[in-house]
């Protein structure tokens, strides 16, 4: 079923498409990122495909990834050909439904770490507004054209994007703490603060 | 110069008399009419319904009565996961409650922040205010609640909560003043 969207998209954007994979039924084309806005301008209005159900935007961190059959250790290259080191960092990730034609696709924007933005897609669905601010905060993606790009759930004096996979897992950033009464001195011992 | 030190003494130990009497009334009002700010934030939150529900029933302690305005409560209840974000929040219900007041922690993210390591939850409540009584238990069951706080009541009514044992120093410390 979703095959027939991925064949759709060929036909109409083939120049845009760098791959074509499918995970557990789900059909995947990545998308290169300059032409990322013109391919979802399609599948909204284009009445064949009507992809009128954003479902999620997010973003994968694919440091220090390597493949299922690389053991844990020093990386060692090439594993396969697809982890390589030109291999870009974070991977912006798109679902999209059809409650019309009851098909879905997901698109894969392959971002690299210096310069890691995509263009917005909330001008066309204004449900991923918020997500992409989501997106925006936890990984730092910079969504171009996004008309109000702020930190969605951490506050205005954090530092960093914690859901990158090299911020350090229990770096907290308090906002307050007490100084005017001595410390539990059971507590004051903790590590991890 | 004997006879002085005796009086003074006397009159030491009369005031001193005078004011336990006086605290130990005041202090078995407050143990039995604790006004409740329950500060819920997570799961934790259904646990505490439980215990104000009938079956557990926390009025049978005097303390059934939650008010949503801290200015009129008198114990706070930090039900769940603090996050760093709401610390600044947390300060000021706490600051805004009057003297004498009480802090429960309830649960292990309040206590401790329990299973959560990571850069978003605070490491227990107690980072940010003082803290009583803390409930361990992910969710606590309603009988450690009730225990807590009858642990609570034996607190105040023989003066240790946090801001009467503060109110107390403040006073030792005002009256040293007083007395150079």
């Amino acid at each position: 079923m979703s095959q027939k969207v991925l064949d759709a998209l060929k036909t109409a954007h083939g120049t845009a498409i760098e791959s074509v994979e499918t995970q557990h039924g789900d059909a995947i084309a990545w998308i290169k990122r300059d032409q990322l806005l013109a391919v979802a301008t399609w599948l909204k209005t284009d009445p064949a495909m009507a992809f009128d159900a954003p479902v999620f935007v997010t973003c994968i961190d694919r440091l220090d990834w390597r493949p299922v059959d690389v053991p844990p250790g020093p990386p060692v290259y090439p594993a396969t050909a697809a982890w390589t080191e030109d291999r870009p960092r974070f991977e912006v990730v798109y679902q999209l439904r059809s409650n019309r034609h009851r098909h879905r696709i997901r698109l894969k924007c392959a971002v690299p770490e210096h310069d890691a933005r995509v263009p917005s897609l909330a001008s066309l669905w204004p449900a991923f507004n918020w997500q992409e601010r989501e997106t925006y905060d936890m990984y730092g993606i910079k969504f171009d054209g996004h008309p109000d790009l702020r930190r969605i759930y951490l506050y205005e004096e954090f530092i960093g994007h914690p859901l990158r996979k090299d911020y350090p897992k229990e770096k907290r950033q308090p906002l307050v703490r007490r100084d005017d009464l001595p410390i539990n001195p059971i507590k004051s011992t903790g590590g991890h603060r | 110069m004997g006879l002085e030190l005796s009086t003074t003494r006397l009159e030491d130990a009369a005031k001193w008399a005078k004011q336990s009497l006086l605290e130990r009334a005041q202090n078995w009002g407050r143990k039995f009419s604790l006004f409740t700010y329950p500060f819920v934030t997570a799961c934790c939150g259904m646990e505490f319904m439980s215990v104000a529900g009938p079956k557990y029933d926390i009025a049978r302690f005097g303390a059934e009565f939650p008010r949503f305005s801290p200015r009129q409560s008198d114990l706070l209840m930090i039900v769940g996961t603090i996050t760093e974000k709401q610390g600044p929040a947390l300060k000021r219900v706490y600051d805004q409650m009057a003297e004498p007041k009480w802090v429960i922690a309830f649960g292990v993210c309040a206590s401790t922040g329990g299973f959560y390591q990571n850069y978003h939850a605070m490491p227990g409540a107690d980072q940010v205010i003082p803290v009583d009584v803390y409930i361990p238990g992910c969710p606590p069951r309603p009988e450690q609640v009730l225990d807590a706080l009858i642990m609570l009541m034996d607190r105040i009514q023989s003066g240790r909560g946090h801001s009467q044992l503060r109110a107390k120093r403040e006073q030792l410390i005002a009256d040293a003043a007083h007395n150079e």
